[in-house]
């Protein structure tokens, strides 16, 4: 037995803390023409992290704070992809944000605390630890979407963003609240003990659960409270799009199991909690679909697609079992891949003073470049969920998962809408391949950006014929979890 | 020792591969080595499956040179292959249009060479995973993969309207898959966590379940083959697809359909199957019909050509779900002439196309003056298509009429107006475009064929008159197929 010191669990967490801190005073003597050395003490965090996360994962969950932080399988998982998907986006945005103005210190402050807040999320085992989480990422999100000051367009997402968030935040606490008078305690375990002996009231556990439910909503963008979704994707700069687009989802992913599964997984409770899901699920199937099809900007498009994405993740979840939950974490995790690669093309096809977000600008892209139409054809074809990408699979575990649990008719609706779906993403080939460009400007990104595109969009194809390892990674990171 | 080679495999992956090299090596510069590395990798692929023939044993049933690997192990998914006498003819006819294909897309693709090569490499390779699968999703994911090249075929290289013929032909198909996805996870969930089709095989399933099961599938391979009302994407599909867009399409992708039907609809669900043959026959007998009359009054030839072809696959269908021996053999025989003489006919239709621009008859006339070789294959192909004695056309045919005496007269009554609606569009086409006097200055400056065409056409002519003298080599691979088929189909699976 290997000696385990009471901090061990979150040993990460608390190096990235120390290396923010690091990196605050470093910055001040740093120039702006050297402003490269704060992105590679960044990066050298994040893989810092990554290291960590990685030697000090066990199957067995450990607990430290007195309970409140838990380290497991999930977590280690979740944290690991969370440590790649930002580093990836700060490659991708790296020349993006210097064309803007924008690659200062704050700008690397500002990501890593909201990396810092999603992973104290990922492994809260207590309802404040949770809420902690979730409020740490999301002001460092709002301030994000509102970096580019003279932006009439940003800072009005950015407000949008936060009055919205704040009051999402606030139903969630007031759900929480209610827990604890229901219950006597804040802890999820101990939470998930008194609900399964019946000693709560069941009628303010489901009036909590509402609450819950709607905040969760809103931190995923599913429908009824997607609202912010297409302004603040829209309006905020794309590095900050693709941030907001990718690791955060993990991490409310990740809020969902801890609080809805682990905390509220009672069989009385879940019957309640799928009846909402299934409502929000159809709807953001519907809407994002649907409405993703009037969409002229690209940025807009794919905020659309998020939605009807978030749907199909609900629909994982809502089967409420472990075969769901690990459909659920496999598409989450291939949607954060497809949606780094996406919104990085957006950022690879820009340059200075120009944004190349609107659809148009994606017009005969096979001309000008054949291998990025070609990365993108891989991504827009595995968003669409089409054999032999990944897309195809994640959205096959996710229906499997569906079926198992008897929501036959559940399944028949999703792909129906995931037909529609297939329509605006096969848009999008079309203007690649089938149009003439009008833009001619050659497209010269740096050589890391160059080299993780390619990564990327193959990966669309290599996860599609070799998906099990991937697969296989989730579901067993469920089951050591839960 | 070639025993010990994977054949299914490589009949799989060679294509897939050569046409990753031609998209690697190739430019537009360098377009004379795509057009190399594309033939040889299409030559290859069709040597390695002439052995699956020699080795096939006819007398053997069940499946043939099995290979097996897991896959995804979470889903108990695995990589098996296997093959019986109706999948031998179909990766057979697939390998050797794809030959065909390349040699026909030799100087007439002048953009983007490489990309086009490789399109039909990747479509040839996961058109024969989709002859050889015996797991459901296997089956299933190349299935759907042929899309993505198709769609681009037509797309990048096709006519004026292709950008919405192509985004119909994919959404149309694409509607038709996923309820058949829907159902094969039912049956996942079903046979206890597994897609192999051999399980499915032995799975019991109530008649409600089958016919629901089978509705899901019809609406895929119905789109597919394509069956009255689920066609009208075909004609604008062929009509705007590049010359061997509409090859593949014609001979081996609308085949995909009817073989969905045999490999899966039929032995998973008889009694769905039987339950809901009236209607499936139903719908054949007016594509038979009623399309053959749609087809009587088309001005463009390609589109002629597009509703032939859905009336010859009624007659498919109409063949497979009259449960017999003859119906069935002619359908799998019609499904093979079908691929040789409609891929000869597309041909014939794009070697004027290259040369006139058009494909309106009414801008022929009086060919045969200017292109007498060329008119004799033509009118070799026609006669084809319009079920002549002597060509491959008829034998599928006759067999198929044969069967559907046996079940019901006025089925075969019903089918048997093909032969004179089939002669009357075919030969009334032929006669407007190849005789007469000379239409026009364009028709009078036309070349007869090339040595390429010649060759792509004359190996098409004998094919299509071996199989009609002399079938025999195709019929006997099939006896031993159909009959445990129609062993399946007869065996009421209700538990």
């Amino acid at each position: 037995m290997p000696y385990i010191t009471p901090l061990m669990p979150a040993y990460p967490e608390l190096f990235l803390l120390v290396m923010v801190c690091v990196i605050l005073v470093v910055d001040l003597f740093v120039s702006d023409d050297n402003r490269i050395v704060t992105y590679a003490l960044t990066q050298f965090a994040l893989a810092g992290c990554l290291a960590i996360t990685f030697l000090t994962s066990s199957a067995q969950p450990a607990y430290t704070f007195s309970g409140m932080f838990v380290d497991d399988l999930m977590s280690d998982v979740l944290k690991l992809l969370v440590y790649a998907g930002v580093m990836m986006m700060l490659v991708y945005s790296r020349a993006y944000v210097a064309a803007r103005g924008l690659f200062r210190g704050e700008f690397f402050m500002l990501v890593l605390f909201a990396t810092l807040g999603m992973m104290i999320m990922i492994s809260a085992n207590h309802l404040l630890t949770l809420y902690l989480g979730l409020e740490l990422q999301a002001l460092s999100l709002y301030s994000m979407v509102a970096l580019q000051r003279d932006s009439a367009v940003a800072t009005e997402a950015a407000m949008k963003y936060f009055v919205l968030g704040a009051l999402a935040s606030g139903m969630l606490l007031y759900g929480m609240s209610m827990l604890y008078g229901a219950t006597g305690t804040l802890e999820i375990t101990r939470l998930a003990e008194i609900i399964f002996y019946g000693v709560a009231r069941d009628v303010v556990l489901v009036f909590a659960l509402v609450f819950i439910v709607a905040g969760l909503g809103f931190k995923l963008g599913a429908v009824p409270f997607h609202m912010w979704v297409p302004d603040v994707y829209h309006g905020a700069p794309t590095a900050v799009t693709l941030f907001i687009g990718s690791a955060p989802k993990l991490a409310a992913f990740a809020f969902i199991m801890r609080l809805l599964v682990q905390g509220l997984g009672a069989e009385r409770l879940v019957e309640e909690w799928q009846q909402m899901l299934i409502v929000m699920a159809v709807l953001s199937l519907a809407i994002g679909n649907i409405t993703a099809i009037a969409q002229t900007n690209l940025k807009r498009m794919l905020a659309y697609s998020t939605i009807g994405h978030m749907g199909f993740l609900l629909l994982g979840i809502l089967s409420g079992d472990l075969i769901g939950y690990g459909a659920g974490m496999f598409y989450v995790v291939v949607y954060v891949l497809m949606n780094l690669g996406s919104f990085g093309m957006i950022m690879v096809l820009s340059r200075s003073g120009f944004e190349a977000e609107n659809l148009e600008d994606f017009k005969g892209l096979n001309a000008r470049n054949p291998w990025y139409a070609f990365m993108m054809l891989l991504l827009m074809f595995s968003m669409a969920g089409v054999p032999p990408t990944v897309g195809f699979y994640a959205k096959l575990s996710v229906l499997q998962a569906v079926i198992n649990a008897g929501y036959v008719w559940l399944a028949v609706i999703a792909v129906l809408f995931s037909l529609i779906g297939a329509f605006y993403y096969l848009r999008l080939v079309k203007l690649m391949y089938f149009d003439a460009s009008q833009d001619t400007a050659p497209i010269e990104p740096h050589g890391d950006v160059r080299m993780l595109m390619s990564a990327n969009g193959l990966a669309m194809l290599v996860f599609g014929i070799m998906p099990e390892p991937l697969m296989a990674l989730c579901i067993d990171s469920i089951q050591a979890s839960l | 020792m070639l025993l010990g080679f994977p054949l299914l495999s490589l009949a799989i992956w060679i294509p897939i591969l050569a046409g990753v090299l031609v998209l690697v090596t190739g430019s537009d510069r360098n377009a004379q080595a795509a057009r190399l590395i594309a033939l040889a990798g299409a030559v290859l692929g069709f040597g390695v499956t002439l052995p699956l023939y020699t080795r096939f044993d006819p007398l053997a049933s069940g499946f043939q040179f099995m290979e097996f690997a897991p896959w995804i192990e979470s889903f108990n998914v695995n990589y098996h292959l296997g093959i019986d006498g109706v999948s031998l003819l179909l990766i057979l006819l697939n390998s050797f249009t794809t030959v065909l294909v390349v040699i026909a897309g030799w100087e007439v693709i002048k953009t983007r060479v490489a990309q086009y090569m490789a399109a039909f490499l990747f479509l040839s390779g996961v058109m024969n995973g989709v002859f050889a699968a015996l797991d459901a999703l296997l089956f299933y994911v190349f299935f759907e993969s042929t899309l993505i090249p198709m769609f681009v075929i037509i797309g990048v290289w096709g006519g004026p309207n292709r950008v919405y013929a192509a985004v119909k032909f994919f959404l149309y198909t694409l509607l038709g898959s996923l309820l058949f996805l829907v159902a094969l996870i039912y049956l996942y969930n079903v046979s206890g966590g597994s897609f192999s089709l051999l399980d499915f095989y032995r799975l019991p399933l109530s008649l409600p379940v089958q016919v629901l099961v089978f509705i899901a599938f019809f609406m895929a391979f119905a789109v597919k083959v394509p069956m009255w009302p689920v066609h009208t994407w075909l004609p604008d599909a062929h009509v705007e697809a590049p010359t061997g867009g509409s090859v593949v399409l014609a001979a081996i992708m609308l085949k995909l359909g009817a073989y969905g039907f045999i490999r899966l609809s039929l032995p998973i669900l008889p009694d769905g199957s039987h339950y809901m043959a009236g209607f499936v026959i139903a719908l054949s007998l007016i594509a038979v019909v009623y399309i053959g009359l749609v087809a009587l009054v088309q001005a463009d030839m390609k589109k002629l050509i597009a509703y032939s072809s859905i009336s010859h696959m009624g007659f498919v269908t109409l063949g497979i779900f009259i449960f017999n021996a003859q119906g069935m053999e002619g359908a799998i025989i019609q499904m093979i002439s079908h691929g040789f003489v409609s891929g000869a006919l597309f041909l014939c239709v794009g070697v004027l196309y290259d040369r006139m621009h058009s494909r309106m008859i009414a801008d022929y006339g009086g060919v045969v003056n200017t292109m007498p070789v060329f008119a004799a294959l033509f009118m070799l192909f026609a006669l084809a298509n319009s079920g002549l004695p002597g060509t491959s056309g008829f034998v599928g045919e006759f067999m198929v009429i044969m069967g559907a005496v046996k079940a019901n007269f006025w089925y075969a009554a019903a089918a048997a107006t093909t032969l004179v609606f089939g002669a009357a569009y075919t030969l009334w086409m032929y006669k407007r475009v190849i005789f007469g006097a000379v239409a026009n200055h364009h028709v009078a400056a036309l070349s007869d064929l090339s040595a390429r065409e010649f060759l792509v056409l004359g190996l098409l002519a004998l094919a299509v008159l071996a199989m009609g003298v002399w079938p025999n080599p195709f019929a006997e691979v099939l006896h031993t197929s159909v009959n445990d088929l129609l062993n399946h189909v007869t065996q009421s699976k209700l538990p």
